[in-house]
């Protein structure tokens, strides 16, 4: 296990670097160079080269390739051209929005996928299995933005309950509370019916094993079955694909960002991509591989951990 | 009977059929059945698969799921009529008052919990609140089930330990609570021959040891013979005979109870040379649904009408009182004798006689396997010597991870051995890989798997199938390859006709024997059968092992036989190798192997055989201690469990090889004189 996890480490710094490596060339190199990039068309090329060497831009990328890194090292991410900051800290301030964001969808998908997945999963075929099942293909198949608008029109412009939008400054009178719901539930309403898909086959399959006859013959009352013998099994094959939602709800909320002007990640991303920032965009896509990598390797370890076929070997 | 601990009366059951449409559609799985067990009384229900013996146990556990329905009789147990339970008293009796083991204890233990685990959840929910007093109880029955270090046991998860390690787990787990009742529901399918007997051995004295009754499902009569005091046969959900043990045994008076007992080989008479006797046709729908005999269209002796037309009755037998039957002609039927007609073997062979010039030799053959990360080799097969002759049969016998299967897979080509040499017809084969091998070498060596599926495509005819290995093999047309096709069905005695069916729509036997002729189609002058029958019913076995036996003496073809079945080996074979975790202990002519002196390991196999001609034998064997480790070190492989271990000799040092007479080859330490000479007792 200890040796899994070392190799699995150096296996993530290897790809960290190959990652950041190739986000570097492909943003400084192509197309054109970034000092007729930062100066503009209009600039003569007498200036382009002066800033080129200035910058030391005419120097191998290996090396240039290497400062770059060190400076990353350091925490010194660059600057910013559209934020006009640090890209350390329009980075950080963005992100601790995004896992707010995704902590509380997180705790409400994952308890309510799982509820509803087991609930049909248990009865497979019976009346309540079909309702749970359609009614998860329904919401996973509503389109994010469609759900925003809709729901932001009902509790925002017609009842007035909630805010439309949600800076997550409380300036505009609402509760940094109140400014999650919305987006919360959309993200929530998106995500989850696939979730609950994926538990309740799992669950369904695992109640037909035989393992589960035998508790059952052991005089076990059903609920006391589910919760003991099914529930853990039930949960393996899933569990990977629930940590896995943590990339979506950090890099993959983009529409819903946009469509309650919340400050995320994601959002930082759209704009930075448009606007040319590369200090941000390379930031930003080495945060975001660091986190996909995280969650696989968080989600093998546990994976381990629920299995003892895995964790002790055949 | 007032006495009885379970009784069962007119006890039907139907499954709901999920046809979309034919909502009414059902299907009769028990029918009308009444039988009752005494308090520590020992019941054997046996049967094909398909006659409803585990719907009988579902039934009584009450746990038939949501298509099936006890649609008529009643079960009561210590008086009490099951079907009134309330879920709590339901609860209660189960795992409580009844216990069940079941078929596959790897499944049917829970991977993620340990055994300890488990175990304790039994007196918790049926005997004592207190964790303490449960551990207790979870660690006295495992050393009851002679577990060994039963205090380690409680900390292992199932996959660490091995099939007959888990099944006895589930057996310690069953009877912690003290059940009045134990149902096992083929509990040693899929062990090794020398595990079954030793689990039935230890259920055998537990049983008296606690007066417990126990209801034994299986399709296997010898295993039910160890065991039992009474047997019920069941066909098609109907029970066709039912009386003591032995006088069901040795004097059976439905034609189906004969079928049964005459489709098994058995080592005790001398059945060599004469062909087993195949219960004719399967068990199908129609037949549960008939008025008269469910078994009148396979049976030899129906006579039409009088079977037919109306309902027949369990009836006694005259002079046995306990003993009934369910056949008009029980009275009028020949009295029973276990013979088959001759078969072509015997005459087209003499006994097994000196191998002269052997068609397949190996000599010095090895097989190790890299393990990942640099871990070392795992040996799975050293120093393996034997000949196979023209037209001869050569067994191969052994355990799971004993290296048959690798031994097989060498001799196809599927895998290369690592050391030694395989020469076919003078020329080693032994490392060259059937990529590399030239066309005419592949046709020459055909192999045929345990489970047919895995070399039939589902979506093409069976005639597709043959036609295309013909087209590949001979390079021929189609028509040609038609005719040859059907010719083939022919061969393998279907009727040419299946050439346009699909593999599904074949039984099981049907499309062994369809993978038989494939194997046919190119003319092999050897057959490498990996245990061809034991994906099968047990009334199949009979009929696909005389074909091989047949087609065999016909086209002078060479078998190697692969099977854990010792009984059936002493039916095919000429010459017997025996393995041992990777080694051979012993090898020559079925006739020497089968008769004094035994190397230890083939006395032991030879004692756990469960025969059904010799009801009431009991065997004692050792199981190997722990999960089977493929390991192969220094020394005896048979040392661990041998019971004339030399010590410090037979696990240090590769016992020298004895020969007993010409090409007989035991490997033992033991010197000739001492090896052993009866089957019944170990020392
Ligand atoms: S009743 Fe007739 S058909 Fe049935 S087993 Fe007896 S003889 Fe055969
Ligand atoms: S060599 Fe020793 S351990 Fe092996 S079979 Fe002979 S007596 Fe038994």
């Amino acid at each position: 296990m200890l040796r899994y996890t070392a190799r699995q480490l150096a296996y993530m710094a290897l790809t960290l670097i190959g990652v950041s490596f190739a986000v570097f060339v492909l943003n400084e190199y192509a197309p054109g160079d970034v000092a007729r990039k930062l100066l503009g068309a209009y600039a003569t090329q007498e200036q382009v080269e002066h800033l080129t060497r200035e910058l030391g831009l005419d120097r191998p990328v290996l090396v240039r390739y290497l400062e770059y890194a060190g400076r990353l090292l350091s925490g010194d991410l660059g600057q910013s051209l559209t934020f006009k900051v640090p890209v350390a800290e329009i980075l950080w301030d963005r992100l601790s929005n995004t896992f707010l964001l995704a902590a509380v969808a997180f705790a409400v998908i994952v308890p309510v996928a799982i509820l509803f997945g087991v609930l049909a999963g248990v009865r497979e075929g019976s009346l309540g299995d079909h309702l749970i099942l359609i009614g998860a293909n329904f919401i996973s198949s509503l389109p994010e933005f469609a759900t925003g608008v809709f729901l932001a029109s009902i509790f925002a412009v017609w009842l007035g309950w909630l805010p439309g939008t949600s800076p997550m400054t409380t300036g505009g009178g609402w509760s940094v509370a109140a400014q999650l719901v919305l987006p919360v539930l959309v993200i929530a309403l998106y995500d989850v019916g696939y979730l609950i898909a994926m538990v309740r086959v799992s669950m369904a399959s695992v109640m037909r094993q035989p393992f589960v006859r035998t508790a059952v013959l052991k005089g076990m009352s059903r609920p006391k079955v589910i919760l003991r013998h099914a529930l853990r099994n039930a949960l393996i094959a899933p569990f990977t694909a629930i940590l896995l939602q943590v990339n979506y709800l950090v890099a993959g909320v983009v529409v819903v960002e946009t469509v309650f002007a919340y400050p995320g990640f994601g959002r930082m991303m759209l704009q930075a991509a448009m606007a040319k920032d590369i200090a941000v965009v390379e930031a930003g896509t080495l945060v975001a591989v660091l986190i996909a990598m995280t969650t696989q390797l968080l989600g093998d370890l546990a994976y381990r951990l629920l299995d003892p076929r895995i964790r002790l070997g055949r | 009977m007032s006495g009885a601990l379970l009784s069962c009366a007119g006890l039907t059951v139907d499954y709901a059929l999920e046809t979309a449409g034919l909502e009414s559609m059902g299907q009769r799985a028990v029918d009308d059945l009444s039988f009752d067990i005494a308090p520590g009384e020992a019941l054997g229900l046996v049967g094909e698969s398909g006659c409803g013996k585990t719907t009988v146990a579902l039934a009584i556990m009450r746990y038939l799921g949501r298509n099936g329905r006890i649609s008529a009789g009643t079960i009561s147990f210590e008086g009490r009529d099951l079907g009134q339970l309330a879920p709590r008293e339901l609860r209660q009796l189960r795992g409580g008052r009844i216990a069940m083991v079941y078929q596959d204890p790897h499944s049917s233990l829970n991977p993620v919990m340990t055994i300890g685990q488990q175990l304790m959840e039994v007196p918790l929910l049926h005997r004592t609140r207190r964790r303490a007093a449960a551990r207790e109880l979870a660690v006295r029955a495992l050393s009851e089930v002679e577990l060994p270090d039963p205090e380690g046991m409680m900390a292992r998860y199932p996959h660490q330990l091995s099939g007959g390690q888990q099944q006895r787990a589930v057996i310690a787990m069953a009877l912690i609570a003290e059940p009045a009742l134990l149902i096992m529901d083929e509990p040693t399918t899929g062990l090794d021959v020398t595990v079954e007997a030793s689990v039935l051995a230890l259920v055998d004295r537990l049983r008296r040891r606690h007066g417990t009754s126990v209801l034994f499902i299986s399709h296997n009569l010898g295993a039910v013979g160890r065991l039992c005091d009474r047997v019920g046969v069941l066909y098609a959900g109907r029970l066709v005979e039912l009386g003591p043990l032995s006088q069901v045994f040795a004097n059976p008076r439905h034609p189906y109870t004969r079928g049964l007992l005459a489709c098994v080989p058995s080592l005790a008479d001398e059945r060599r040379g004469r062909l087993l006797t195949p219960i004719a046709g399967t068990l199908t729908e129609r037949a549960r649904q008939a008025i008269g005999c469910a078994f009148a269209d396979r049976c030899a002796h129906a006579v039409e009408g009088l079977c037919t037309s109306q309902p027949i009755a369990l009836e006694a037998i005259e002079g046995e009182p306990e003993h009934v039957t369910r056949c008009v002609l029980a009275e009028r039927l020949p009295a029973f004798a276990v013979e088959g007609e001759k078969g072509p073997a015997s005459e087209a062979r003499p006994a097994a006689e000196p191998v002269t010039e052997p068609l397949l030799a190996a000599r010095g053959l090895g097989k190790r396997y890299a393990l990942g990360g640099g871990r070392g080799a795992l040996e799975a097969l050293r120093g393996i010597d034997l000949d196979l002759e023209r037209g001869g049969t050569l067994a191969i016998v052994g355990e799971s991870g004993s290296g048959k299967s690798t031994f097989a897979r060498i001799v196809i080509g599927l895998t290369e051995a690592s050391e030694g040499e395989l020469s076919f017809k003078g020329k080693d084969i032994a490392h060259l890989a059937i990529g590399r091998r030239r066309r005419d070498l592949r046709q020459r060596l055909q192999m045929i798997f345990q489970n047919p599926d895995s070399t039939l495509n589902p979506s093409h005819s069976v005639g597709y199938a043959l036609e295309r290995t013909i087209g590949r093999l001979h390079g021929i047309g189609r028509t040609q390859s038609r005719a040859d096709a059907r010719r083939l069905l022919q061969l393998v005695q279907l009727p040419a006709d299946y050439a346009e069916r699909l593999p599904e729509e074949l039984s099981g036997g049907q499309r062994q024997r369809v993978a038989i002729a494939r194997a046919l189609a190119a003319a092999p002058d050897i057959v490498v059968a990996d245990e061809p029958v034991s994906a099968l019913d047990v009334s199949v076995h009979a009929a696909i092992a005389n074909l091989l036996k047949e087609l065999q003496a016909r086209h002078a073809l060479s078998l190697v036989f692969i099977s854990h079945d010792i009984a059936l080996v002493r039916y095919m074979a000429d010459h017997v190798a025996l393995f041992y975790r990777g080694r051979l202990v012993e090898f020559g002519p079925a006739e020497a192997v089968f008769a004094p002196p035994y190397h230890p390991y083939t006395q032991m196999l030879l004692a756990s055989v469960p025969d059904p001609s010799t009801p009431g034998q009991r065997a004692a064997v050792r199981e190997a201690g722990t999960a089977v480790s493929q390991e192969i070190g220094r020394g005896c492989p048979f040392a661990a469990r041998c019971p004339w271990r030399i010590d410090r000799l037979c696990d240090r040092v590769d016992p020298p090889v004895l020969e007993p007479s010409d090409s007989h080859r035991i490997a033992c330490h033991l010197d000739l004189i001492d090896l052993p000479r009866t089957i019944e007792r170990t020392a």
